[in-house]
């Protein structure tokens, strides 16, 4: 195939179809070497490049133009050329740039994962935990806003916001209306609705999903119980909704069916959306046809009855600089 | 006495109508780029001329001409960047109040080159004298001809509108003003596309600043080589510098590039020097984004030789121990002013500012202002200064626009070479809240150039 590019990431070689972005070769490649991704979402059109947690390196820019890109870039939004070599976790400029953002991103968010129903499940907690300092040295006050209920299922809490325009996106593409959006600017800026308008639609219980932090929260489902502690079970039935095809993933605990969400991949993005009778009416395993227990990686804290070790890729092996990256981002893992 | 382009007739009265602007020989570029000249020999003049976009970045004009895609059947669009608000910048707002008719025969040659059928001149919303000046200007040119159906019977037509804003300094930013233009909220759009690929309303589109624009009628009545005689190296032609703070004439000058800084500052056909009989301390050569320097090397470089104004030359030395012309906001700082206190004003802006987009620039600068704040009023510490540093750096380079970096260098800057005044103020916490630091050494000649090149 001579149509194909061959972009090489962090040592490891992959050949993909032209106007792949970096980020989605390095999630061909898999792995360790996959940067972060906040605010991008692949299935949301023109979502990306805000959060700047997935920033890479490229140290080689093309076959033809084999200049370095000046500035570190944006893997979610910059495609690849043919030649391209870019660096990952194995330049101690893109971890430290990205522990930078990292730090900046929880100036303003509370850390009140304690009390947060995203916890476990949370983006920016893994990425705290993998590249955030101890303590913060930040030591003003933060940013509040008092929580506001749009609509009766989904509250929306301020605060832990990161502004990663997912949930506009999604009102934009998956909705009828988009009834909410950002107001003001800087680090004034609000996701709200117009006059505390509700929002109400088939398909807005999908913001709920594609919060990437606790900001968006289901009502049917604040603080029933911590994440880890439910066991997910992937499950489907006949929606009579013509967009929705009525596969799931419920979270049971015991007998119970806690909540409802969207099948989820690994990167952590939505399979197909639901509506929201599927995902807020039907709580009863009678509503349901079970599959078998969900997947969940082994890195997360909910995958406490998963048993998989690490498996590096055999690449690895022949690649020193990665192999000390590779460590370093498995000691974090550790951590957690 | 310099050469005067953009601003030789400004003291002639009734300048700013079309009748005194047509006796001083206004509209003779129009005519002969439309009935003499094809549009690409008139992007031929302008890359001959070697005219530099004059809004800060400093990107030769003709090129970003040259790079505008050419589709079949899809409009192309010339918009005129006029959202100046950069802190220490005025010269476009003066051009714009007194010589309406300059702009206007500047866009429609540039929209001519071009090909652009549809022009808009994007306004800062706070310019309203200067919107109702250029639609007055532009009620005129069209009854007399100049715009709409086949000007001059060349088969050339040309409607040229003013957008207002709403007033925010990030829709300067090209693609946060297309945005803008478009009706939408001004974020910058992640680059590439490329405006010249698909800009405003996703057709290609040109984004020049006002001076830029005005400084295409010169280019076309002289000849590009002629305008390119002026100036010294790369940096050819004429530029306005908005001069402001402790000088004795401040207000916008036009100079050929290559002035050297100190008769800018000190001599009589410009600032005329520092105020009160004071001494300088301090300069911000090309509006608040660009790094401010202290006196000694405003006016030399660190190997003693006289620093110009021109683009290559306060650049000379990189960050380090140079700055850039930006958009020509000169602002002068003499001994009695406080650095801490001007780049913790410099960075509450940058905070008021940000579109608030992308993180690092979002709470970057608020957390710069807050620290800088916290030193101003003599509450911080040694560690203070340290994290700022640190902040800025996470900020510069991280962001979608240059508005992170816009706010990074000047604390960068101020750091860099201030950094004796910014510990006094740790050290002294109430001396500091009456008194200034003073002039200290910041206008000694430097001895070796090697002290002074740290980070």
């Amino acid at each position: 195939m001579s149509d194909l590019v061959k972009v090489t990431i962090d040592g490891i070689t992959v050949e993909v179809e032209p106007g792949t972005t970096i980020l989605n070769a390095a999630r061909q490649i898999g792995g360790e070497i996959v940067p972060p991704a906040m605010c991008y979402y692949s299935k949301l059109k023109g979502s990306g490049g805000k959060c700047r947690t997935c920033i890479v390196k490229v140290s080689k820019g093309s076959e033809k133009d084999p200049r370095p890109m000046p500035k570190l870039v944006a893997s979610c939004r910059t495609t690849v050329m043919d030649g391209m070599e870019v660096l990952n976790i194995t330049s101690p400029e893109v971890l430290e740039a990205r522990a930078g953002v990292v730090e900046i991103l929880l100036i303003n968010h509370p850390l009140d994962c304690p009390v947060c129903d995203q916890a476990g499940e949370c983006d920016l907690q893994n990425l705290g935990y993998e590249h955030g300092l101890q303590k913060t040295r930040y030591e003003f006050e933060r940013r509040t806003f008092d929580r506001i209920d749009i609509g009766d299922k989904i509250q929306l809490h301020m605060n832990r916001c990161i502004l990663c325009y997912r949930c506009v996106f999604t009102a934009d593409q998956i909705t009828d209306k988009r009834v909410h959006g950002i107001l003001n600017r800087g680090d004034h800026s609000e996701i709200s609705t117009y006059i505390q308008n509700a929002v109400d639609n088939d398909f807005s219980g999908n913001v709920i999903d594609v919060c990437p932090v606790g900001a968006l929260t289901d009502k049917t489902f604040r603080f029933k119980n911590r994440v880890w502690f439910t066991k997910p079970v992937d499950a489907h039935r006949n929606c009579s909704h013509e967009k929705c095809n009525g596969k799931v993933t419920l979270w049971y605990k015991g007998d119970d069916v806690l909540r409802v969400t969207a099948r989820k991949d690994q990167f952590g993005e939505v399979e197909e959306f639901i509506c929201n009778e599927c995902r807020f009416d039907k709580k009863k395993t009678a509503d349901w046809t079970l599959e078998h227990p969900t997947h969940i990686a082994d890195t997360s804290v909910i995958s406490s009855n998963h048993y998989e070790t690490f498996k590096p890729l055999p690449v690895i092996k022949e690649n020193l600089a990665l192999q000390e990256a590779n460590q370093r981002e498995l000691e974090k893992t550790f951590k957690i | 006495m310099g050469r005067k382009l953009l601003l030789e007739h400004i003291n002639v009265p009734g300048i700013n109508t079309l009748e005194v602007y047509r006796q001083k020989g206004g509209y003779r570029a129009v005519e002969k780029a439309l009935k003499t000249l094809t549009p690409d020999d008139v992007v031929e003049e302008v890359k001959k001329s070697g005219l530099r976009g004059r809004g800060g970045a400093g990107f030769p004009t003709g090129m970003k001409w040259s790079f505008l895609a050419k589709p079949e059947g899809v409009p192309r669009y010339l918009v005129c960047n006029g959202d100046e608000s950069e802190p220490g910048t005025f010269k476009d707002r003066y051009l714009m109040t007194h010589i309406p008719h300059a702009l206007i025969e500047g866009m429609i040659v540039s929209s001519y080159a071009l090909g652009a059928n549809t022009s808009y001149i994007y306004l800062r919303g706070e310019m309203m004298p200067q919107i109702r000046i250029l639609e007055r200007a532009i009620e005129e040119a069209k009854a007399a001809g100049w715009l709409g159906k086949n000007i001059l019977g060349t088969g050339y037509d040309l409607e040229l509108y003013v957008q207002p804003g709403g007033g925010a300094y990030i829709c300067g930013e090209e693609t946060a003003l297309l945005e803008s233009l478009e009706g939408k909220r001004g974020n910058p759009r992640i680059k590439p596309p490329f405006p010249a690929i698909a800009g405003l309303y996703g057709c290609p589109t040109v984004v020049n600043n006002v001076e830029s624009i005005a400084a295409v009628v010169p280019i076309i009545n002289d000849g590009g080589d002629e305008y390119a005689k002026i100036g010294i190296g790369r940096s050819t032609g004429t530029k306005l510098i908005s001069a402001s703070g402790n000088l004795v004439r401040p207000g916008v000058y036009e100079i050929e590039l290559g002035v050297p800084v100190e008769e800018f500052i000190y001599s009589d056909e410009y600032c005329g020097g520092i105020a009160n009989g004071k001494r300088l301390k301090a300069t911000v050569a090309g509006g608040s984004s660009v790094p401010i320097l202290p006196a000694n090397l405003t006016l030399k470089y660190a190997n003693g030789e006289p620093r110009l104004m021109s683009y290559e030359s306060l650049s000379e030395g990189g960050f380090a121990t140079g700055t850039m012309l930006g958009s020509g906001g000169f602002i002068a700082f003499d001994e009695d002013q406080c650095i801490v206190r001007n780049t913790w004003n410099f960075s509450r802006f940058y905070h008021h500012e940000s579109c608030g987009q992308c993180s690092p620039c979002r709470e970057g600068t608020g957390w710069m202002e807050k620290i800088l704040h916290k030193l101003e009023h003599g509450h911080g510490t040694m560690e203070d200064i340290d994290l700022l540093w640190d902040v800025q750096r996470k900020i510069e380079g991280n962001t979608i626009c240059p508005l992170g970096d816009a706010a990074a260098w000047p604390v960068a800057s101020a750091i860099r070479h201030f950094r004796d005044e910014f510990e006094w103020h740790v050290k002294e916490p109430m001396k500091s809240q009456s008194t200034n630091y003073g002039l200290a050494n910041y206008a000694n000649p430097i001895e070796k150039a090697s002290e002074e090149v740290k980070s």
